[in-house]
């Protein structure tokens, strides 16, 4: 399947800009809108777009891992960061934080097995998306 | 059978003697309460298993989950050691070892449980470890045939009992069987728990009419035919009757259905037996015949019954489990189980001639064996068998004479006369294969010379039995007494029977046996009726299933509506502004265009732009997240579709012309009762606590001023956790399935 020049050429910009923007959306999701659901969202478009720019080959490619891969480890992942509370000593799935530099009015940066969750969240979401995506375009 | 002789070391490499030891040392530990036990204590132990549920794994030992240990432990000891020699070496034999102790750990719950949840998941798997014993030559279809009929017929009864359970934790507010203290027999409902209970304890213990899997079970190698299917597994339904006696039995309905059902059992399973060619075959008739006793005189009930069914289990396991064993022997060492081929063994195999002699004389009944005494308690107990006195003794007579004439069918005509010839030159059995049957028919000597030690058993266990202590004085002579004299007539019989034996086995060799081919009938019916209902329901079309699910939907919804008759206001409010309305138009052009238009581009499209409408409405109402991840799964949707069809055949118009009138009316009343119902909730003032708490908490328990991710991934992470869960789940299985399909079309 042979696209067109320029969609290529816009794919280029687009794909760094979407990936960028999806990693934005799953760190500010904590107090903005956004999230690790929404930032998967957002990136599984832009491989989405690259491979219907280049094909699935080289979509493949570009992921370097299978997208079924990173779903999996997406899973394994936000369970780690759920256990590390149990670790901890409390509950599964209780948030943990750490406050890098923190004062008396600034919490300075958070750190959080939160963080970690969304992470996951986000992994699953990206892969799970590519997984279909991807196998229903080389099924046809 | 014969199938090696070469085991893989002693005993069966490590398989073996591990599989020895394990009920080896559980006998051992079994044995050290026997004291304490016979002394009439019970001993028990409880931990919490599922404390919400009431489930709590408990176990009891009084009499009579007692012998049944010993009996389990004992006859495994040497079923195990006799599977070493009979079965080591060949390529499954780790295996079997396995399930023979997956088995043994089932059995071995089933009778110590003392909480009826735990009793029935022990119950399944016996059922299960049973089947994949009796299906063990799995490369024969007869065996894996005669496997599923054995886990259906049992599997069903046993689903009637859990349900029976249930009913019984209603009734009597506990699982737990110690603790159910009074007779349920007052409780309304009492007879379906006494009609689903039967159903369980009769297939399992494979009473008439469910009585065909267990000859068909002896498909198994013959140790297992030794264990599950005559000295253990099928006595399970036995146990739950006697374990259910205090608390189920003295009533009419319990005492009719028991005694006519044991009794038919007994009669019919007995004349069968003497029927058969195979040795092995007439063995699991005469087993058949046990059982069928024993649930007669657990109906009976009074305290001799009970003290006759005690003694009689102790006799018939200990004997049945010798002869089947010495079956076995016979078969590795002749090649052949055909009763009218077998002839003069006793020289070539004294010591199974032995064993066959003194587990057979204890099958007849003969003095001064432990079987003599379990049949002359049995006639004691049958002629005070009030009011049922004639049937009892008429079928304990004619099922104990068929027996006689049974045993020397088995034991004294293949023993006896001249050598036949044989497949394989007779020989005698390894010592591994000899030591547990020669155990076994010598403890039915001992006892029956020195009953006294047998009543340290027996005491308790009918004690437990009756709910109250029973008098168990156990005895060789008793003087001439009517239950004397009809063990002499028996006898007499008995001698008739076996000496015209071949004629009778002529004349009932024309009688065609109904229940078996009936069951494959049954099976066919229930093959052909799951195909038709899937023909009907699963028509593979997409459409029609989506179609049917909304139907339903409709269907339900309007009947709530109805029943509940919600009738809303009818309230817009006041803040519907100019901008709601575009919203509006704007959602209902998309679907309108969707369902009107001829192309499946311009409908996927257009409901891109419904979805599109409803995320500005989310932006409206202040849910950004939502809105925007609404917007992205709406574009990833219409990507997937377009991508679908691209695979799609091409639309055909006129079809779809007929049936876009019903998808355009059910989409119309979805709209609208989903319409109808959502003003009416409008009506209930919001609960508004969750809101609030999560608004009060969100920055400073979860420091985040997002409310809606700080549910997602802090206050309900476990939830988050188990959707994206689904969601790998469903993209592996779509890609399994797309892979699946291009392979296939490859």
């Amino acid at each position: 399947m042979r696209s067109s020049l320029i969609v290529q050429a816009a794919t280029r910009l687009l794909v760094g800009l979407l990936l960028l923007f999806s990693i934005w959306m799953l760190l500010r999701g904590h107090n903005e809108p956004g999230g690790g659901f929404i930032g998967g969202l957002v990136g599984s478009t832009g491989f989405i777009l690259y491979a219907i720019a280049h094909g699935c080959r080289a979509a493949r490619e570009a992921l370097r891992i299978e997208p079924q891969t990173i779903a999996v480890l997406g899973l394994g992942i936000a369970l780690a960061a759920g256990a590390f509370a149990y670790l901890a000593g409390e509950q599964l799935f209780t948030g943990q934080w750490l406050f890098l530099g923190r004062t008396e009015e600034n919490y300075g940066v958070p750190l959080s097995n939160i963080l970690v969750f969304d992470i996951g969240v986000y992994l699953v979401v990206m892969g799970s998306v590519l997984t279909l995506v991807l196998a229903l375009e080389e099924e046809v | 059978m014969a199938k090696t002789d070469t085991s893989g070391g002693p005993l069966g490499g490590p398989a073996g003697w591990i599989s020895v030891l394990i009920p080896l040392i559980l006998f051992g530990w079994f044995a050290q309460h026997l004291p304490a036990v016979a002394a009439g204590e019970v001993l028990a132990w409880q931990w919490d298993w599922v404390p919400g549920l009431g489930v709590s794994i408990g176990i009891l030992l009084d009499g009579l989950s007692l012998s049944f240990a010993l009996l389990i432990t004992g006859i495994g000891t040497a079923v195990t050691l006799y599977s070493t020699s009979y079965l080591g070496g060949s390529p499954h034999y780790t295996r079997f070892v396995c399930y023979l102790m997956a088995f043994m750990t089932g059995m071995l719950g089933l009778v110590l449980s003392d909480n009826l949840l735990t009793l029935f998941v022990f119950w399944e798997v016996t059922t299960i470890s049973s089947y994949l014993l009796i299906g063990y030559n799995a490369d024969e279809a007869k065996s894996r045939r005669n496997a599923l009929q054995a886990l259906l017929v049992t599997g069903t009864g046993g689903l009637a009992f859990l349900a029976g359970i249930i009913l019984i934790g209603a009734a009597a507010g506990t699982f737990q069987i110690s603790a159910i203290e009074a007779t349920l027999a007052d409780h309304p409902l009492y007879v379906p728990i006494l009609i689903l209970v039967l159903a369980g304890a009769f297939t399992k213990s494979a009473q008439v009419p469910f009585h065909f899997w267990l000859p068909n079970a002896m498909a198994a190698p013959t140790p297992v035919s030794a264990y599950l299917h005559s000295a253990t597994m099928v006595k399970g339904g036995v146990y739950l009757l006697a374990r259910m006696n205090p608390s189920l039995g003295g009533t009419d309905p319990w005492f009719w259905t028991l005694v006519s059902f044991g009794g038919v059992t007994a009669v019919f399973a007995s004349i069968l037996a003497i029927k058969q060619t195979d040795i092995k075959q007439v063995l699991a008739y005469t087993t058949l015949m046990a059982l069928g006793t024993l649930v007669m005189f657990i109906g009976v009930g009074t305290p001799e019954a009970i003290k006759a069914a005690m003694t009689f289990l102790l006799v018939h396991s200990f004997y049945k489990a010798a002869l089947f064993l010495m079956i076995g022997v016979v078969d590795h060492g002749t090649g052949t189980r055909d009763a009218t081929v077998l002839r003069g063994l006793a020289r070539a195999m004294p010591l199974t001639a032995l064993v066959a002699a003194l587990a057979a004389l204890s099958m007849a009944g003969v003095p001064p064996l432990f079987g003599f005494i379990g049949k002359e308690f049995m006639y004691k107990a049958a002629l005070e068998a009030d009011p049922a006195m004639v049937w009892v003794v008429s079928c304990t007579f004619a099922a104990s004479a068929l027996m006689f004439a049974a045993a020397g069918i088995v034991a004294w005509r293949p023993f006896t006369g001249r050598l036949a010839d044989t497949p394989v030159r007779a020989h005698e059995g390894t010592a591994p294969m000899l030591i547990g049957p020669l155990l076994l028919a010598a403890l039915g000597l001992g006892l029956g010379l020195f009953p006294d030690y047998a009543e340290a058993l027996v005491r308790p266990a009918a004690a437990a039995v009756a709910g109250t202590e029973v008098k168990v004085d156990l005895y060789l002579w008793g003087g001439v007494n009517t239950a004397l004299i009809l063990s002499l007539v028996t006898f007499a019989i008995g001698w008739v029977l076996y000496l015209i034996h071949g004629r009778l086995r002529g004349w009932l060799l024309t009688w065609k046996s109904r229940f078996d081919p009936g069951w494959d009938r049954l099976l066919g019916w229930v093959a052909a009726g799951a195909r038709w209902q899937t023909e009907v329901i699963q028509t593979g079309q997409l459409r029609r299933y989506i179609f049917v699910t909304f139907a339903t939907l409709a269907i339900v919804m309007a009947w709530t509506v109805w029943r509940a008759e919600l009738t809303p206001s009818m309230t817009l409010g006041d803040d519907i502004r100019i901008k709601h309305w575009s919203v509006l138009l704007f959602i209902t052009a998309g679907a309108a265009l969707v369902a009107f238009t001829n192309s499946r581009m311009t409908a996927v499209a257009s409901l891109g732009v419904v979805g599109v409408g409803v995320a500005l409405v989310f932006i409206m109402f202040g849910a950004p997240d939502v809105a925007i991840t609404q917007l992205l799964v709406e574009v990833l949707q219409v990507v997937l579709v377009a991508v679908a069809m691209l695979k799609l055949p091409h639309l055909n118009h006129e079809y779809v012309k007929t049936l876009r009138i019903w998808d355009l009316l059910l989409a119309v009343v979805i709209g609208g009762l989903t319409t109808f119902v959502l003003l009416t909730v409008m009506d209930t003032p919001f609960d508004l606590r969750l809101t609030e708490f999560f608004e009060e908490n969100s920055v400073p328990v979860a420091y985040g001023r997002n409310i809606v991710n700080v549910i997602l991934v802090d206050f309900r992470a476990m939830d988050t956790f188990g959707e994206i869960a689904v969601v790998v789940i469903a993209a592996l299985g779509a890609f399994a399935l797309l892979r699946g399909t291009k392979r296939g079309t490859q």
